[in-house]
């Protein structure tokens, strides 16, 4: 692994993450995911699912040094952007004629994922899916499984927007979320884990120790992956269990290196 | 470019469409030059449109224990994979393998949103879902995967592919790499896209729907016919099969151009063929037969019939199915593939319906009317919003 990205409302960027888990740090005032990567016309209107991927994705790949041009890319969310989809399925309802185009189009799953290759000007394949609660491990597997299927580095964004409309009733998500992570083949200068993966019928999963974490992994998917993300702020060594699907469990073992 | 990969046997495969049910309905629809698609008669206002409708699903609710997952894309799944002895196949690859060792990578654009669209149209006291519509899995995209994981009983990885229109051609990339790092010993992959009035009013927004039967390549095309259809595919490294056709290579790229429009110059699309070539170990002059993603707008067919024309040979042939289908958007992939496959099975071509004025801009490849030949090599692309671009190869088993 070489290079982490987060963001959360109390905490925007993984630089902070460590501080403010360990209470040096307050939480951050409310704002928008910084997104730096988009254009600044694109960032203006983009929807809080482009922001949210772009802006963990962009702290991770900054931190990789690598040029996000060259990397391929797993976008992973269980819900999609619920605001739009709440917007669709309202509009639908009363007056489909009157449909956005705009929004249609940023409706789709692999939105976040277009937005970011074209700002990043980036031909390298790239994936947008889905895995229910196990979002994050499948995701995991599947970047993970790039990286040393095609021996390349692989970039991993996880995220869930808030719930909006009737919808969250359904999805129950009331924290918006989103982390990334460069993952690369082998070992380099810039890794800061090593990490190992195996899969086996599930159990039980890991759940953040920081009860804080706890609540955002009960409230968001994406955050399901909040217990490796605190074995690599407390820089000790990895082991956490987490949902790759409804049968199988993805266990993460490993260490931190820097 | 990537090295060259094993290839993997495709040991059960079907598709489901406004053809018909499974692979029998599907030659005869080619072979017969019979379009599926109708006028519109499905979304709820009215909109001047042809679709490509799978006939019953009304009446064709899903077993009892299954019924959590009840919604119109299930329905199409659970009708799709009981054709062809698919589900038998993937039961039988679960005993083979143990159920934990065989994955599910599904593709689809919007899963069952049909459903979340119903429960918006019949809210109670004006913001709840309606009691019967109160079912938490349905209402999200994975809806599709869980449904199929559940019923086949597979206890493997699992994930949805939603990148739009190549969704269900990557599905085939994601669990090649799963294999082949031994995390499985086989895959089901497919995927099933049903009518709903988010892409029927979507595509409409943006001005990219017809007002006839689509008509791919066509110098006066006037835009896409969307359908709905379902397929599925069991893949298992070779030796258990050598005489299965096999998937050879596959290629994915980005055009990093427009999120609703392909790159002028067809960039992405060029480098997922030359990807999916380069995995294969083939040459662009021995591919037999493409199964173009021809959806009959402007810019896809443009762009596409240039690729086509500088880089194949005049002998290969090349044609859209969209004319049969409509456009299944997330489910063009495995449908798609069917076909290329069935032309690999059959020694048979399918040919480009609709287009009464060929496009200039087609070159020699172009198979207008049906054709027999036999076809060793097929190609499938599949390319989607977000600029996201699959390219599939497969190639016939060894003879016996």
């Amino acid at each position: 692994m070489q290079g982490v990205g987060l963001w959360a409302p109390a905490v925007a960027t993984w630089s902070d993450f460590k501080p403010w888990l360990d209470g040096a740090l307050d939480d951050a005032e409310p704002g928008k995911p910084r997104a730096d990567v988009l254009p600044a016309n694109e960032r203006r209107r983009a929807p809080d699912s482009v922001l949210l991927a772009a802006a963990a994705a962009g702290q991770a790949v900054a931190a990789s040094g690598l040029d996000p041009a060259t990397l391929v890319s797993v976008f992973s969310s269980a819900h999609g952007d619920q605001a739009i989809t709440d917007y669709m399925c309202a509009t639908l309802a009363e007056s489909p004629a009157e449909l956005s185009p705009t929004r249609f189009h940023n409706s789709v799953h692999n939105a976040p994922a277009g937005y970011w290759t074209i700002a990043t000007v980036c031909h390298a394949a790239c994936s947008a899916i889905s895995a229910g609660d196990a979002s994050f491990g499948a995701g995991l597997l599947e970047a993970a499984a790039q990286a040393v299927a095609d021996d390349r580095p692989v970039l991993l964004a996880t995220f869930d927007t808030k719930g909006y409309g009737p919808l969250l009733s359904m999805t129950q998500v009331t924290l918006p979320f989103g982390a990334a992570l460069v993952l690369s083949p082998s070992r380099t200068p810039r890794s800061v884990a090593r990490l190992g993966l195996a899969t086996a019928p599930i159990t039980s999963v890991s759940r953040p120790r920081d009860d804080r974490l706890h609540a955002w992994s009960t409230v968001n998917p994406s955050a399901a992956g909040l217990p490796l993300f605190e074995a690599l702020a407390h820089g000790s060594g990895i082991d956490v269990a987490l949902a790759a699907s409804a049968g199988m469990a993805l266990h993460v073992r490993g260490e931190t290196l820097t | 470019m990537p090295h060259p990969m094993l290839p993997l046997a495709i040991t059960a495969f079907t598709a489901t469409t406004a053809l018909g049910p499974g692979l029998q309905a599907q030659s005869d629809g080619l072979a017969a030059s019979c379009s599926g698609l109708r006028r519109n008669d499905f979304s709820h206002t009215p909109l001047d449109t042809w679709i490509g409708r799978v006939d019953g699903l009304e009446d064709m609710p899903l077993p009892a224990d299954a019924a959590v997952w009840e919604c119109r894309n299930n329905r199409l799944a659970w009708l799709a994979m009981n054709q062809d002895g698919f589900a038998q196949a993937a039961r039988e690859a679960a005993r083979r393998h143990g159920s934990e060792r065989v994955a599910v990578v599904m593709g689809t654009s919007t899963a069952s949103i049909g459903a979340t669209e119903q429960a918006y149209r019949t809210l109670v006291g004006g913001d709840s879902f309606p009691r019967d519509l109160q079912r938490r899995d349905v209402h999200q995209p994975n809806s599709l995967t869980g449904f199929v994981q559940a019923v086949l009983g597979l206890q493997g990885p699992a994930l949805t592919i939603a990148t739009a229109c190549s969704s269900s051609a990557k599905v085939f990339a994601a669990a090649e790499r799963l294999i082949r790092l031994g995390v499985v010993d086989a895959a089901v992959v497919g995927g099933v896209d049903t009518l709903c009035e988010s892409v029927l009013f979507g595509f409409n927004s943006l001005e990219l729907v017809s007002s006839e039967p689509c008509r791919p390549f066509d110098v006066t095309r006037g835009g896409i016919s969307i359908g709905e259809a379902g397929g599925f595919a069991l893949l298992e490294r070779r030796e258990l099969a050598p005489g299965a056709p096999r998937l050879a290579g596959y290629g994915e790229s980005s055009d990093a151009h427009h999120m609703s429009t392909p790159h002028p110059e067809g960039l992405g699309a060029e480098l997922a063929l030359r990807d999916a070539l380069a995995r294969a170990g083939l040459d662009a002059s021995e591919v037999d037969y493409i199964n173009l993603h021809g959806t009959a707008s402007q810019k896809n067919d443009e762009v596409e019939a240039a690729l086509v024309a500088r880089s194949f040979r005049a002998q290969t042939r090349a044609s859209s199915t969209k004319g049969f289908t409509g456009h299944t958007l997330g489910a063009a992939g495995i449908v798609e593939a069917a076909y290329a496959l069935l032309a690999i099975r059959d020694g048979f071509i399918p040919g480009n319906l609709n287009a009464n004025q060929p496009d200039p801009a087609c070159g020699p490849q172009m198979a207008w009317h049906n054709e027999r030949q036999p076809v060793r090599v097929a190609l499938s692309n599949s390319f989607g919003f977000g600029g996201n671009n699959a390219c599939l190869a497969f190639v016939a088993g060894e003879r016996a």
